[in-house]
């Protein structure tokens, strides 16, 4: 069928700038750029651009320009070029239009929207250069009281007991993206620049490679899906935490689906199913249809790792988001980790992607409060995900009632992804969402754990820096402090739901 | 004197090391200058080997005992006490390709027009090496002798 799709890109090359090197074409994993010999030219197929930035980037010459074009059809507010695309796309194939990455519609990002306090006059800032600025986190249950008592020495011992609690340096954690979704250099890139930081990664659904246990596992937040892919004692023994994946942000009500394509040798061991063959992860977890069931399995992987580990729960950001966490830290879960709309994912469907699930600043701020009303809010740690992009966005979920967040995206740009949504097709460029051996050579990782390292350390410093500004020196005495935030440009029932007051208040 | 190590598992085949090593020795060192507008062609001294999706980047490795120095007929080859470096005198060179066919790693290229010899001269005179401090994923690093 003669396809009646427009190119998404217009690639320009300036001609007195190409030297002819063939970089390019050897770099685009979409075919885009082709020399002729004959020529001594390159041509370029525009159809086949997915605006990557690749061949920009590596060009030496700058003889590159990869824009999108964004005005082929008629203006029209409501038919606009994405919606004229899609019909044609699905009229062309009858098929579910698929993405990848997050949600990219302008829903109003409630971090653009909520400014913080600063000190001035009446209390002290304080300068983290110069004073000590905690930002050390411990993921975990906490104690409902803490009771002491003096030995005849006069010495304090603690009576209450205390539960699993794993320390982070920073309150910000790599979310989950499994091996297979992301190529093995993407994955360890992440292990080891958690370890590095002292902080935590996720690995997913699709396991820990035993080979990595070891090394890794002191940094690891292993998954326990619907697919139950890799899991197995020793998995779930080698990590700091374990997570049940209820749902994911980007695609919340839907199962995963890693083409057998992408299911290597490796991978393969690793998630424990055949080489090659389709990684299904059912949409519910089937043994999951109730509070009640969700215990009896928090329980069955605590009574597997000897009541050590904490247990968190991931769920995406639905609207009864409240009523659910509290169910969750009721049947038994140390940590719960809400996934915003503006999460992101490998693959879903487009229409899931841009439409389903609420933005994370009101379920976290709703999650929040019913805990606190319920008296429960130090029975969890709350992880907020899904488009966390800045340390600001970080900070300011702290203050709405976050313990630490999950960043997955921001990761994933740091290490060179540009955010093109052909995650889904296995042809990243960048060498991050892809298993062919050619493309994944392309992170390599030791310039990527010193990337994620400089992303961790940088917005570590601003924290602190901003945490300085408030005049608080640790991140404990910021969370669910929502004094410190003020809406600008939110109507009432917004700042009401995220119980905070608007700027002037 | 050290030399430049390869590292196949992060190469990614783009070829911008030959690309810079022509740079480094053209007349402007201005790579479009280098490419389009320089009457001499510019001729790397490393290549790229392929057998995807193994690719690696590949020049002289500056052996201790050089056969490529024991095969020149013409003494053009000598081995640089002082620097460590196997360097090509090109107005000794009689253009024999003794040193081609004796190189056991192929890193003598040739430029059958001119009938000349290249080979990896280390970037003398240059004050960084061209090929590695170019490499967009650092496959080729510089590994100074022990």
């Amino acid at each position: 069928m003669y396809s009646y799709l427009l190119p998404e890109f217009t690639v320009k090359r300036l001609e007195d700038r190409c030297i002819r090197c063939r970089v390019c074409e050897r770099q685009c994993a979409n075919q885009v750029h082709e020399y002729d010999g004959e020529l001594d030219r390159l041509f370029t197929t525009e159809e086949a651009c997915v605006g990557c930035q690749r061949c920009v980037v590596l060009c030496p010459t700058n003889a590159l320009h990869v824009q999108p074009r964004t005005a082929d059809y008629r203006p029209n507010c409501s038919w606009t070029r994405d919606k004229l695309q899609n019909l044609k796309k699905q009229a062309e194939t009858g098929g579910v239009v698929l993405t990848g990455s997050g949600n990219d519609r302008p829903y109003r990002i409630y971090w653009d929207h909520l400014v913080l306090n600063a000190s001035q006059v009446t209390n002290p800032s304080i300068d983290p250069l110069r004073e000590p600025m905690e930002l050390k986190t411990f993921l975990g249950k906490k104690p409902d009281t803490l009771q002491v008592t003096y030995d005849n020495d006069g010495l304090p011992r603690l009576e209450s007991g205390l539960h699993p609690n794993v320390p982070i340096s920073t309150p910000l954690v790599f979310s989950a993206m499994s091996l297979g979704a992301i190529s093995y250099p993407a994955y360890k890139s992440l292990a080891t620049a958690a370890r590095e930081f002292g902080t935590l990664f996720n690995t997913g659904e699709g396991g820990l490679p035993a080979h990595m246990r070891e090394e890794f596992g002191v940094s690891a937040i292993v998954q326990c899906a619907s697919g139950r892919f890799g899991v197995d004692p020793e998995y779930l023994n080698s990590a700091r935490i374990i997570e049940i994946k209820i749902g994911q942000g980007a695609k919340p009500g839907i199962g995963g689906h890693l083409p057998g394509e992408k299911v290597s040798a490796d991978i393969a061991r690793t998630r424990m199913i055949p080489q090659g063959t389709d990684a299904l992860s059912p949409a519910p977890q089937h043994d999951i249809y109730s509070i009640e069931d969700l215990s009896m399995l928090i329980y069955a992987l605590k009574e597997t790792t000897n009541y050590e580990k904490p247990v968190s729960v991931k769920i995406a950001a639905v609207h009864n988001v409240a009523a659910i966490a509290s169910g969750i830290v009721r049947a038994g879960a140390d940590i719960v980790a809400i996934d915003g709309i503006r999460g992101g994912t490998g693959a879903a469907p487009l229409a899931t992607r841009d439409n389903v699930g609420i933005p994370m600043e009101l379920a976290l701020a709703a999650v929040d409060k019913r805990l606190r009303d319920e008296g429960i809010r130090h029975k969890c740690s709350i992880l907020a995900a899904g488009g966390i992009r800045c340390s600001t966005d970080a900070i300011k979920a702290i203050a709405l009632g976050a313990d630490a967040v999950y960043i997955g995206t921001a990761a994933l740009v740091a290490m060179g992804c540009t955010l093109c949504h052909k995650c889904y097709t296995g042809k990243c460029n960048w060498g991050i969402c892809t298993q062919n051996p050619y493309l994944t050579k392309r992170l390599n990782p030791e310039i990527a754990t010193r990337k994620l390292v400089n992303l961790l350390k940088s917005w570590s410093h601003e924290i602190q820096e901003l945490l300085g500004g408030m005049g608080i020196n640790a991140i404990e005495s910021l969370r669910g402090n929502r004094d410190h935030l003020r809406g600008v440009g939110l109507e009432a029932w917004e700042l009401d739901v995220l119980g905070v007051k608007g700027a002037g208040e | 004197m050290g030399r430049v190590v390869a590292k196949p598992e992060v190469c990614i085949g783009c070829r911008l090391c030959e690309i810079w090593c022509s740079v480094a020795h053209s007349r402007s060192r201005n790579i479009i200058k280098t490419f389009l507008y320089e009457e001499k062609k510019p001729f790397p001294r490393v290549t790229v080997e392929e057998k995807l999706p193994l690719t690696f980047a590949i020049q002289c490795r500056h052996c201790a005992e050089p056969d490529c120095v024991a095969a020149c007929i013409g003494g053009a080859l000598f081995k640089d006490p002082a620097s460590g470096r196997v360097v090509h005198d090109r107005e000794k060179c009689v253009g024999c390709y003794s040193c081609v066919l004796t190189c056991p790693y192929g890193s003598i290229v040739v430029d059958p027009k001119r009938r000349e010899v290249f080979k990896c001269d280390l970037c003398a005179g240059l004050d960084e090496l061209y090929c590695v401090s170019h490499c967009p994923n650092e496959a080729l690093v510089y590994v100074p002798e022990e």
